[in-house]
């Protein structure tokens, strides 16, 4: 269903290049109003923007445009690899409530904070234009802080 | 041997075309192995990885450790084959470190080694009575149910066993315990093993217990599978209550851990659920909290079998590190049983030649750079020796820990090499070397695309009986598949 959605927002965008030389611009307004803009902050503080399509989760968005965020169950809410740190609480709250499985995956979420998502379970919809997405820089926490620990007792 | 031969010359032929790259040796084809393979040949522009496994199968604990009934966990191994499918990656399964190669003749072939075999045994409890039939260690009955070909004749007795008895209440105890107690109808249609499913269809089984030393605010599962076993279909769940009072230690320890927490109110709100639907073949799951294994009680009728577990009861003190650890109380009582699963840890193999903390259960290293003794307060790093999951930081964790457990050891060898500590200059013969070595020792390697040979059988024969796949169980039909 996503991945229609998806299929079909490159379709649209194909086309539009060929023809926004004919001077097409209501059929870009209509273009954009199917996109939000998306700030991914990665690892290393770089930002990256991006468009994406109303109805495509970051994870796919992510991927798309070579951002590097894991996907290790590719969205099938098996891991918590896709984990994104939402930056403005506005927006976290925005979003609608972690199911009881999203929850369990970000309970095992290397760096989890307050405004932590599955990037899978984000789903670009217009109130989210704008929104700021880190990817948590998980490596320093790796042998540093309390993570580790708390991994420990699990397997 | 023909297609060995020829796979071998465009190997040769292949890796001509770049002068003297980074030759890397990965051993273990698990998550750890996988990883870290990613890692490397993105971090290393021309390395030449290779991997190798023991089996002619690869990922690791992805195949033989992951429940059957959890499918999306395994989703994974996509990435993974992408990874093998790198024109300057390989895998050669069926090659063992130790018989068909040694670490030193490895190290003399590669550049950098890096160990990722993970944890091949267990811990023991070391109490009386350990050795009894009916006893096994978990890893034993996951390996088995899930197809390791080491284990196909492991027949656990499960038609003389009314109950059983798991230590431990991780992870690994409840998926024990859920593929014990899930009806098998919900199994068939997994890719768990035909001989396995068989067994648990004529089970007698109808009481687990799952034993833990410590109490319900310390439980070492995840929500995740705690939710599954809670939800099993005509399952009794018994938790004593008073079992879930808490001390102000433990309101802090909650206080501090969501997972803890959550796992926390699951138990309680299990605990104070009335069971409406009493069925007649209804099965039943203890939870027995605050008990300690102290030895195992002997049948009468079979000799050498176990027939229980004396239990010691504790209670919880803080250490010094401000953790609460179970001591005894010198109150016992028994549990009667026909079958005991011991889940209460991994343990690594050490590697021959090289240093092994046995408390940890690891190959000493700093960031995953393998260290030879301490002496002092200077560790001396082993030039070009690398580990990396399990065997760096102990058994534990989820598949996804070893991204960042691989991504650590990946950034220590790329600093080693900045540093001048490799010699990458120096001209070593990799892959090729390898396969003439083994060649030389009648050792045939299994390649990728015969390991694809081996999934596209087992898909099949899954295929015709309604499961994602069927495992080919045994070394025989692994080795007919794909040289066949």
């Amino acid at each position: 269903m996503e991945n229609n959605l998806f299929h079909a927002s490159i379709m649209q965008k194909n086309c539009l290049y060929s023809t926004t030389s004919s001077n097409d611009a209501s059929g870009e307004e209509a273009e954009q109003k199917q996109k939000i803009s998306v700030t991914f902050v990665d690892k290393d503080g770089e930002e990256k923007h991006i468009k994406v399509p109303i109805g495509m989760s970051m994870l796919e968005a992510a991927h798309e445009n070579d951002i590097e965020l894991e996907g290790a169950c590719e969205g099938s809410l098996a891991c918590s690899t896709c984990h994104v740190i939402v930056m403005n609480m506005e927006y976290y709250n925005k979003l609608e409530d972690p199911s009881d499985e999203e929850n369990d995956m970000l309970d095992l979420a290397f760096g989890l904070t307050e405004t932590s998502r599955l990037g899978c379970q984000v789903i670009a919809k217009p109130e989210l234009e704008g929104i700021r997405l880190a990817i948590p820089a998980a490596t320093r926490n790796f042998a540093v802080d309390g993570c580790y620990r708390q991994e420990e007792a699990r397997i | 041997m023909a297609i060995y031969g020829s796979v071998r010359r465009f190997w040769r032929s292949f890796s001509t075309f770049s002068s003297d790259p980074l030759r890397v040796c990965i051993v273990g084809s698990g998550p750890a192995g996988f990883y870290t393979a990613e890692k490397v040949l993105k971090a290393q522009e021309g390395a030449q990885v290779d991997i190798v496994d023991r089996l002619p199968t690869p990922f690791g604990l992805v195949r033989s450790g992951v429940a059957p009934d959890h499918p999306e966990t395994k989703i994974v191994v996509n990435q993974f084959t992408r990874v093998a499918q790198n024109g300057r990656c390989s895998f050669l399964g069926n090659v063992n470190l130790g018989s068909a190669v040694s670490l030193p003749e490895l190290r003399e072939l590669y550049h950098v080694v890096v160990l990722a075999y993970g944890a091949e045994s267990d811990r023991t409890l070391g109490i009386p009575g350990e050795d009894f039939y009916g006893i096994h260690s978990a890893r034993e009955f996951v390996w088995w149910y899930n197809g390791h070909p080491d284990y196909r004749n492991f027949n656990p007795d499960l038609t003389n066993t009314h109950t059983a008895v798991i230590l431990g209440q991780g992870n690994v105890a409840l998926d024990v315990a859920r593929i014990l107690l899930r009806p098998t109808n919900e199994l068939a249609t997994t890719d768990i093993a035909e001989h396995a499913l068989a067994a648990l269809r004529s089970s007698s089984i109808r009481k687990v217990y799952l034993i833990g030393r410590r109490g319900p605010a310390q439980a070492a599962c995840t929500a995740k599978e705690l939710r599954e076993i809670l939800g099993i279909k005509d399952l009794q769940i018994h938790i004593q209550e008073s079992d879930l009072l808490k001390s102000p230690a433990d309101e802090e320890e909650l206080k501090n851990s969501r997972i803890q927490r959550r796992v926390y109110d699951l138990l309680s709100k299990a605990a104070s659920a009335k069971d409406l639907h009493s069925k007649l073949d209804h099965r039943e799951l203890h939870f027995t909290f605050f008990r300690k294994p102290d030895r195992f009680l002997e049948s009468d009728d079979r000799s050498e079998h176990v027939s229980g577990v004396h239990l010691e009861k504790t209670r919880l003190i803080g250490d010094e590190s401000g953790r609460q650890v179970a001591v005894g109380t010198e109150e016992f009582e028994d549990v009667k049983c026909e079958m005991v699963l011991k889940s209460i840890g991994y343990k690594s193999i050490p590697a021959k030649g090289l240093p092994f903390d046995h408390q940890r259960g690891i190959i000493p290293n700093i960031r995953g750079r393998v260290v030879s003794e301490t002496s002092g307060d200077s560790a001396l790093p082993e030039q070009g020796l690398y580990v990396c999951g399990w065997l760096k930081r102990g058994p534990t964790g989820i598949i996804g820990t070893n991204l960042y457990c691989a991504e650590e050891t990946v950034s220590s060898i790329s600093e080693d090499l900045q540093k001048g500590l490799l010699q990458p200059t120096t001209r070593k013969s990799g892959r090729d070397g390898l396969l003439q070595l083994l060649d030389d020792r009648n050792v045939r390697v299994v390649s990728f695309r015969e390991w694809e040979k081996i999934d596209s059988e087992e898909r099949r024969l899954g295929s015709l009986r309604n499961k994602p796949r069927e495992k080919l169980a045994s070394w025989d039909e692994l080795q007919r598949a794909c040289w066949g």
